[in-house]
């Protein structure tokens, strides 16, 4: 496997693969428990989920709880900034992986690329204005160790404009990175 | 099965209360970060990843964190536990000497590199090892490069696992409960400081 990985070295948008460094289950193994794991059977097509679904019952509520956070926009926070929220912590973490799909999400749904890649080439210093900038910053301190978040992240995301319901969509998204980013940078890796 | 969810029970979510409506609305998310939790402390096979290994595991996690009510849960659950209770005094030894601050680490060679940072390369003491045997400590290292270095992750440290008696199944499931708990600690943090702030 590994002879065919070429990994990036920079932070950036494009559509990367992943590869496993160690064995998912082959396709031809999976059984209805593993599907229902999978959530989505086309998932049996990557190695990613092929591996995690080696216990089905954890991805399957991992994955339930990934689409409730991001994809539920019924209310709260607007997808846009849910991504920015999964691609500063992942940022912040050194997930490359992560952030290329995250950031191009936060892209897609805020039109803003520039300032997206503002974020991927800067740092989560980048100055993205106040109510990026506060959302990025609330990321970036749920995802320090030990936890930095505190009541001045909570008086900056009302400044700008963030109810509670839609502080505890940031807190809901950036705290799931803390979960993915450590799963995607250290069972595999990415690759150009 | 427990029946409370354990993410409101940490954070001190009162049912009724406007962070119990908040929760409410994002109901799926809820339910099944419970059943996560509950998929990984009471799994339907503990074959791979024993039950006193996961709480193990969740009291050195949680601990490396800090002190907070999320940590005292998991060290309590380890000492209810009949084979994790001699591992206490260990697991406390370990969590003083591994508490540091994150993240940091490497990235691939390139223009990213003047982003690294040194820090702790934690290995489980000699005076820890006979009381957590071999797998365990293995875990340990690589639970403690999980919370603080995740950017440092290779392949090698999977060799590690396999080495110290890993299974890739086992790998598997250790690694989302590490992760896990990396998101619940999170989520709970946040949202006790948003009680706190509207208390």
């Amino acid at each position: 496997m590994s002879a065919t990985v070429n990994p990036p070295v920079v932070f950036s948008q494009d559509e990367l693969g992943w590869v496993s460094w160690i064995d998912p289950l082959p396709e031809a193994e999976l059984t209805e428990r593993h599907f229902n794991g999978l959530v989505d059977r086309s998932r049996a097509k990557s190695e990613y989920f092929r591996l995690l679904v080696r216990d089905p019952e954890v991805l399957e509520a991992r994955t339930k709880t990934d689409k409730d956070i991001f994809y539920n926009v019924a209310d709260g926070l607007p997808r846009a900034e849910r991504e920015l929220a999964a691609a500063a912590t992942s940022r912040y973490n050194g997930c490359i992986y992560c952030a290329s799909v995250h950031a191009r999400f936060a892209s897609t749904y805020s039109k803003r690329r520039d300032d997206v890649q503002r974020l991927l080439d800067e740092g989560v210093k980048a100055d993205l204005g106040e109510r990026w900038n506060a959302v990025v910053k609330a990321s970036v301190a749920l995802a320090a160790t030990p936890i930095a978040f505190g009541p001045d992240n909570i008086a900056e995301l009302r400044r700008a404009g963030l109810d509670d319901a839609e502080i505890v969509d940031v807190i809901n998204g950036a705290s799931f990175f803390n979960w993915a980013n450590r799963l995607m940078l250290s069972l595999g890796e990415p690759s150009k | 099965m427990s029946t409370q969810d354990i993410i409101d029970t940490l954070a001190g979510i009162e049912p009724g209360s406007a962070l119990d409506a908040i929760r409410a609305r994002r109901l799926q998310a809820r339910e099944n970060a419970q059943k996560s939790y509950l998929s990984l402390f009471e799994p339907i096979d503990a074959g791979d990843v024993s039950l006193a290994e996961r709480a193990a595991v969740a009291a050195f996690v949680t601990g490396l964190h800090g002190e907070s009510p999320v940590a005292t849960f998991y060290r309590d659950k380890l000492a209810a536990n009949a084979n994790g209770a001699p591992l206490l005094e260990a697991i406390d030894a370990e969590i003083a000497r591994g508490r540091t601050s994150g993240p940091y680490g490497s990235y691939p060679a390139g223009p990213l590199s003047i982003e690294n940072t040194a820090g702790l390369i934690y290995r489980v003491s000699a005076a820890s090892k006979p009381a957590l045997g071999a797998k365990l400590a293995a875990a340990l290292e690589h639970a403690h490069l999980l919370v603080f270095r995740p950017r440092d992750a290779a392949a090698s440290d999977m060799k590690a696992l396999l080495d110290a008696g890993w299974s890739t199944t086992g790998i598997v499931t250790f690694s989302q409960l590490v992760a896990f708990l990396s998101f619940q600690v999170r989520v709970v943090s946040g949202l006790r400081t948003l009680a706190a702030v509207n208390a």
